[in-house]
């Protein structure tokens, strides 16, 4: 027993050190000095909240963000992920105490934590994404009026409907939520207006601020229940702004269409198809909220010493937000409904058409 | 910890079986516990290193020629390594780079104001390992005393001084009653407790979280589940200035781990939870009451629980959170089997994995090294404090097999 043990053992050690042996067979490189030599003294740094850095949402892309502005700038970055809240505070201010130049926080939970570093750090500038509470002369609001986007995926949704029933909910009652709730449900009033037509949104007023929420973005359970009720009252479209729990949604969805019903989704933050692992066919489109554009932006400009505290609002104009590819759905959308769609954003960013929410940030 | 347990009792109160921890009455043994304990540390450092070593981009990239230059492969390991550990130890003890001496000491400042919660809620879990209890819920005790605690510190409005001994002794009831109802449950039914303090620990989490989004206790404009921040009155003073985040709370811990060993060692409440733990039917056999021991104890690891729930609010958060709690209750039953569940050890025990979380945030932002390799340290020292127990019992078993 003991001996075939050992046996075996001495098998897989052999495997493995053949293995190792193999991989080590490389030509060393040539001895050049360090090539690499830093463009920039410019130090970025990033701090997540508790969500980590592979969220596959707004931590990720903040942190691809200053990992493209490493890579364009040659400037130095340094990274630290929360495990939780606790972590808000010392993780900033080791950011400072280490001469970061600008430090992004990821997330308005560090708003409060944010703002109390920056006044400690008064030489050192800090950026702050989803929040505009703080007025500081050394931190810069990073926020996104995601109606303008939602708008026109209201449109495209009312637009494709079969049902004359589109629907969205949201992960909990907050203004960056809402957002996108607002833009959606007056693009489809818009489609009505512009067409004549009477599409109803489910799952949100905007006028008396509403509708239907999870109270958690991460409890896909009960994202799945409100799908499916969704679903059962009519919808052939859902916009779930639900974080991680969307994916209840994603699965309500395509059950629904095994069961004969041809519903489909908008995924909000990020281009779904890219992000999803399963259910892209029934993907019509996405709501982007570019953050790894505009932090890539940001540091950019702060590492070319223009600094400012002013407000960075994405919009569709500045392309901060925007609407993702058709994909799968290009059939079904259509040249004649894209080509309006497009109209639309023109008109949107030459604001010929005016997209209001009280939930935007202001600019 | 069960490594050593003898087959359980069918009795219907009894505590679970005698662990070696409640018997380390031998200075001799005592000092075999404390070297174990190093070693386990030092084991664990040099394990990490490796998988530093191992994960380390400039490692694998030159370990892809290791056969035509090994040197290159080598020396990059011990950078990596040495590198981020020099990290850690710039961010947990002394920082050389700072430009004032304050600013060098900041780190071992930082180091003592998150090993406070950690040494508090260990000793409570110490605690109740001595009269043989296994206390999972010091995540649950530490979130409840730090709600009450809260509570207090921004609906009461009190004259400094007032103020903060009445959030101090709120947070304690908080603790000292969740831990208690567990005691009493275990006493009066013999429901385990293991089951009841992670239950326990669900029913804290979930019951913050719903207080959060009440009005009385949601910050008034918010819709974030945060709640207002306490007065300035019921704040602990800063220690050593506003420069530092260190604040009383950490002489509270330092008070609780005198009182702690007063009580194991020289009152006779202590001499009974002890004799609880070594053997619940001599115990009783004594004249001990072993339910009351249960009751008693889960009280006492409680309020030790809430006091670090304290701390957390009254020291260095302000305001109450759902994740005010962090990871601290799990991370003091680490703290307090490293400690071997003595109110000293546990007290240093605390110290180093303060260390651990204030260095990792350094080694992380310094040198890019994950954060998660903390977390693998941490648990192959736990690892390796359980293994001598775990070799000395699989040699026993297999000696008596061959006899």
């Amino acid at each position: 027993m003991t001996t075939r043990r050992f046996r075996t053992l001495g098998a897989l050690g052999l495997a493995g050190v053949t293995g190792l042996a193999l991989a080590g067979c490389g030509a060393a490189p040539e001895s050049s000095g360090d090539s690499s030599a830093q463009a920039s003294d410019f130090k970025g740094c990033i701090v997540s909240d508790d969500g980590g850095f592979q969220d596959r949402s707004f931590n990720q892309s903040s942190y691809e963000g200053l990992k493209a502005a490493e890579e364009h700038k040659g400037i130095k970055t340094s990274q630290a992920e929360s495990q939780s809240e606790t972590d808000f505070e010392p993780n900033l201010t080791s950011m400072a105490q280490q001469g970061c130049n600008l430090t992004v926080s990821v997330g308005f939970l560090l708003a409060d934590t944010t703002k109390k570093v920056a006044q400690a750090n008064p030489d050192k500038h800090f950026a702050i994404v989803d929040d505009s509470s703080i007025t500081a002369d050394n931190v810069k609001p990073i926020v996104y009026n995601t109606a303008e986007a939602a708008f026109l995926a209201g449109y495209l949704a009312a637009g494709t409907s079969e049902t004359g029933k589109v629907a969205t909910y949201g992960g909990m009652d907050i203004p960056t939520v809402t957002v996108f709730m607002d833009g959606f449900s007056d693009g489809v009033k818009y489609y009505n207006e512009k067409k004549k037509k009477d599409v109803k949104v489910l799952g949100w007023n905007k006028d008396s601020q509403n509708g239907t929420f999870l109270s958690s973005f991460q409890d896909s359970s009960k994202a799945k229940t409100v799908t499916q009720n969704l679903i059962g009252d009519g919808a052939d479209v859902v916009l779930p702004v639900a974080g991680q729990a969307a994916q209840g949604t994603v699965d309500a969805v395509t059950e629904a269409n095994k069961g004969n019903k041809n519903v489909r989704l908008i995924w909000p933050d990020t281009d779904g198809y890219e992000t999803l692992d399963s259910g892209k066919e029934f993907l019509l489109t996405s709501v982007l909220k570019e953050m790894s554009k505009s932090v890539e932006d940001v540091v950019t400009q702060a590492a070319d010493g223009k600094f400012d505290n002013k407000q960075y609002v994405g919009t569709l104009e500045n392309g901060g937000v925007g609407l993702a590819p058709y994909h799968d759905q290009q059939e079904k959308v259509g040249a004649e409904l894209d080509k309006e769609v497009q109209q639309l954003k023109q008109d949107v960013i030459d604001r010929k058409v005016t997209v209001e929410s009280k939930n935007a940030p202001k600019s | 910890m069960s490594a050593s347990t003898a087959p359980a009792t069918t009795d219907q109160v009894s505590a679970p079986p005698p662990t070696e921890l409640a018997a380390g009455d031998h200075r001799r043994t005592l000092l075999g516990t404390a070297l174990q304990s190093v070693l386990a540390v030092v084991t664990a450092l040099i394990l990490g290193g490796l998988l530093i070593a191992i994960t380390d981009e400039k490692v694998r990239h030159a370990a892809g020629y290791f056969f035509a230059r090994p040197g290159d492969t080598l020396s990059a390991m011990w950078h990596a390594a040495s590198g981020a550990y020099a990290a850690m130890f710039h961010g947990a003890v002394y920082n050389p780079d700072g430009a004032t001496v304050a600013d060098s000491l900041y780190p071992l400042t930082e180091t003592l104001t998150v090993a406070t919660p950690l040494i508090l809620a260990g000793l409570g879990v110490a605690l109740a390992f001595r009269a043989g209890l296994f206390n999972i819920g010091a995540q649950g005790q530490i979130l409840i005393g730090a709600t009450l605690a809260a509570w207090v510190g921004f609906s009461w409005h009190l004259p400094a001084g007032l103020h903060l001994l009445a959030v101090v002794a709120a947070g304690a009831l908080g603790g000292a009653v969740w831990g208690g109802v567990v005691g009493l449950i275990k006493a009066r039914t013999g429901a385990h407790e293991v089951i009841l303090t992670i239950m326990l620990n669900y029913v804290a989490l979930n019951l913050v979280a719903w207080l959060l989004s009440l009005p009385g206790f949601q910050r008034e404009g918010s819709s974030n589940p945060v709640s207002p921040a306490v007065d300035g009155t019921a704040m602990f003073p800063k220690l050593l200035g506003d420069h530092f985040r260190l604040h009383w709370g950490f002489v509270v811990a330092v008070l609780a781990t005198v009182a702690v060993a007063w009580l194991l060692e020289r009152s006779t409440v202590g001499f009974e939870l002890r004799a609880v733990g070594a053997n619940p039917r001599a115990a009783r056999t004594a004249g001990i009451s072993v339910t009351r021991g249960f009751v008693v104890v889960m009280l006492l690891a409680g309020m030790l629980a809430g006091l670090a729930g304290t701390a957390q609010v009254a020291g260095t958060e302000h305001s109450l959170t759902s994740g005010i709690a962090a990871s601290f209750g799990f991370d003091a039953i680490t703290v307090a089997l490293l400690g071997r569940s003595t109110p000293w050890g546990t007290f240093f025990a605390g110290i180093l994995y303060g260390a651990f979380r204030a260095g990792g945030v350094t080694m992380q932002s310094m040198t890019g090294t994950n954060i998660d390799i903390v977390l693998v340290v941490q648990s192959l020292i736990v690892l390796f404090v359980a293994l001598p127990p775990l070799i000395t019992f699989a040699t026993r078993r297999s000696q008596e097999v061959a006899a």
